[in-house]
């Protein structure tokens, strides 16, 4: 009995019971519904922060002050590291050739006040520069000044939602405000940008760096920014960054991350997500797999006088077991194939209403589906399956 | 040639064994056409179900064209069953889903033959018994005696050399029932070994002969022709056969 006449005999079998077919066959869809919905979102966050992370262009090192790594030495010995200033800011990019673009940043909290309106924010220290390198735009006045970044003015730029709330509709530029406790002149608004890399633009204040660090009272900044040319070299920057430090400091006291690693770690991390995410809704398929089980247990009791005329006509224990073997592998791979289909459908859906998330399953969920669901038919099949390839043909026969 | 020696079926109860057949050997020519009767429980089916190989005896030796089939796995007997066997039931044992045509076509589906020539000899196979008209309805649309007339086309459809039918005019009139016995007895003519299990006097009388079976044992041989009614046949037990 070849493999298609058992798949056109376990097809027409399935086919008298319609009802109980589908009903089986729901929880196989809902399982891949779930699996195929979740790795898409899963995928699609991926997606959107390694877009964000790229959109800041290629070529970028990251300094932070502190070792990033275990050094072995017992806590509290290792030591304060020493602060990431200006200075060391300022001797990077001098002695770099290779940077293009420096950019210091430090970042707090804050209150900002107009008049008697008074509001919690972040406040982010930083240079004319930081505009590029986070792609802001600006809607009213202008961005921080260009110059020496050591020199502090007085001067911030709101984030739009700030703005909004201080000032209603009225035109902020050139009004005063009270940045903690420092008196400011507004210079600019930034134009709605919403979150980017976990910051809401849209309600933070920036002001120059300088300024930033004597607001804050502090000497660190919290990392320095390297544009470099395209076509450096990344890990030969990295070197010369570490050794320029070091000399500075005395000690390997910062870390130097490229923009490339951060975008594989984080990736990586959300894909770990995804997979656990898709790990736990593969736990339903085998609740979807026992109820086909239980279908199948049922079928198979139902059909004890047709399997022992079966085995009178010659059929072999194999080929009953083929025949109920495959109901089951139908039933679940059929409900495999719809659960894909209500799963993109939604997943579209999302993507209608959500256009900002890329969410779309990753091929390799789509291929694990039919995987998947074919190998729940035969987990799952197997027990009914053997027990009506063991039945007694004498006994089977004599059912009914 | 069919020839069982000294065969035993017993099936264990808890601690106690039940005897279904004792020590009984027989042999059947080719082309013979027996009558197996005995009382109810007496053991017919179980010698039957022997002889057709969906049974294997607890003890002794069976025979069939000259093998040893006693000791056969099962899924070698159920090749045998699919080539050289033909099984007639009482409650027909259609498949309820399939079609005429499609349950006389199942046995070939298991020997692997294309689904053509599987409708061109269901086809005709269905035509010999007359009931070429209804290839396409199920089981559910067709009378007792047109159902039975459809299995004897299934059983027949692998060409078998053995036909064991067991009361398969039980469930029918008196007139499709006549109808089923000359089909067997036309098959029979065609050279097929017919074995009947049968309460009925009048189904026996065709049979060359008829083996009585009382509690697992052959206790009398009688010809068939010579069957009046089942008090005679099996009130008087003959001594030592």
């Amino acid at each position: 009995m070849s493999w298609l006449e058992v798949l056109r005999f376990s097809g027409h079998a399935l086919g008298q019971h319609r009802r109980r077919s589908l009903l089986s066959l729901l929880g196989v869809t809902i399982g891949i519904v779930a699996v195929i919905s979740l790795t898409a979102l899963g995928e699609g966050a991926r997606r959107y922060v390694t877009d964000q992370f790229s959109s800041l262009g290629s070529g970028l090192l990251i300094v932070i002050p502190g070792r990033n790594e275990t050094t072995g030495a017992l806590p509290g010995i290792g030591g304060v590291p020493n602060d990431l200033t200006l200075d060391d800011a300022r001797a990077l990019e001098r002695q770099l050739p290779e940077v293009v673009t420096m950019v210091p940043i430090t970042a707090g909290s804050g209150s900002v006040s107009h008049l008697e309106r008074s509001r919690q924010v972040l406040i982010i220290g930083s240079t004319s520069d930081f505009r590029r390198v986070r792609e802001l735009q600006i809607t009213r006045g202008r961005f921080l000044p260009t110059g020496e970044v050591s020199r502090g003015a007085p001067v911030v730029v709101l984030g739009r939602k700030i703005a909004r709330e201080l000032f209603d509709e009225q035109n902020p530029v050139g009004q005063p405000v009270r940045v903690g406790d420092w008196r400011m002149r507004v210079i600019g608004v930034l134009a709605t940008r919403g979150t980017q890399m976990g910051v809401d633009m849209d309600e933070a204040v920036i002001v120059p760096v300088a300024t930033g660090l004597r607001m804050m009272n502090r000497n660190s900044l919290m990392r320095i920014i390297l544009q470099l040319r395209p076509q450096v070299d990344m890990e030969k920057a990295k070197r010369r960054v570490l050794a320029i430090m070091s000399e500075r400091h005395d000690e390997e006291d910062i870390t130097c991350l490229t923009q490339e690693a951060v975008l594989s770690s984080l990736s990586a991390i959300l894909r770990t997500l995804t997979l656990v995410v898709a790990g736990i809704a593969g736990v339903s398929l085998t609740v979807a797999g026992i109820g086909i089980m239980n279908v199948m247990l049922v079928s198979v009791s139902e059909r004890t006088a047709e399997v022992g005329l079966l085995k009178a006509l010659g059929a072999s224990g194999r080929e009953i077991l083929a025949i109920f073997l495959i109901e089951a592998v139908l039933l679940s791979t059929a409900g495999g194939v719809l659960g894909l289909a209500i799963g993109w459908l939604l997943i579209d859906l999302l993507v209608a209403l959500y256009p900002a998330l890329p969410a779309s399953p990753p091929l390799w969920a789509v291929l694990a589906v039919f995987g998947v669901s074919f190998g729940t038919g035969t987990v799952f099949g197997v027990l009914p399956a053997w027990r009506a390839s063991r039945l007694d043909p004498v006994a089977a026969l004599a059912a009914r | 040639m069919i020839r069982v020696e000294d065969i035993w079926r017993t099936y264990t109860m808890g601690d106690q064994e039940l005897h279904a057949l004792r020590d009984v050997s027989e042999e059947i020519a080719d082309g013979e056409h027996i009558a197996i009767m005995g009382p109810s429980g007496s053991g017919k089916s179980t010698l039957l179900n022997i002889l057709g190989c969906l049974d294997r005896p607890s003890r002794g030796s069976y025979q069939l064209d000259g093998r040893e089939v006693a000791t056969l796995e099962p899924d070698e007997l159920s090749r045998i069953r699919l080539h050289r066997i033909g099984f007639i039931f009482q409650a027909f044992h259609l498949v309820p889903r399939l079609n005429a045509l499609a349950n006389v076509a199942l046995p070939m589906v298991f020997d692997g033959i294309p689904p053509a020539e599987r409708h061109e000899r269901a086809a005709r196979a269905l035509d010999a018994v007359g009931l070429e008209r209804w290839a396409d309805h199920r089981p559910s649309e067709l009378s007792g005696g047109q159902k039975q007339r459809v299995a004897i086309a299934r059983a027949t459809i692998m060409g078998p050399s053995v036909l064991l039918a067991d009361e398969p005019t039980g469930n029918l009139d008196t007139h499709s029932g006549g109808q089923v016995l000359e089909l067997l007895d036309e098959l029979h003519q065609q050279g097929m070994t017919l074995i009947v299990v049968t309460h009925d006097p009048n189904v026996a009388r065709r049979a060359g002969r008829v083996l009585v079976l009382h509690d697992g044992e052959v206790t009398r041989h009688v010809v068939g022709a010579s069957v009046t009614d089942l008090a005679t046949l099996f009130a008087q037990p003959e001594p030592g056969k």
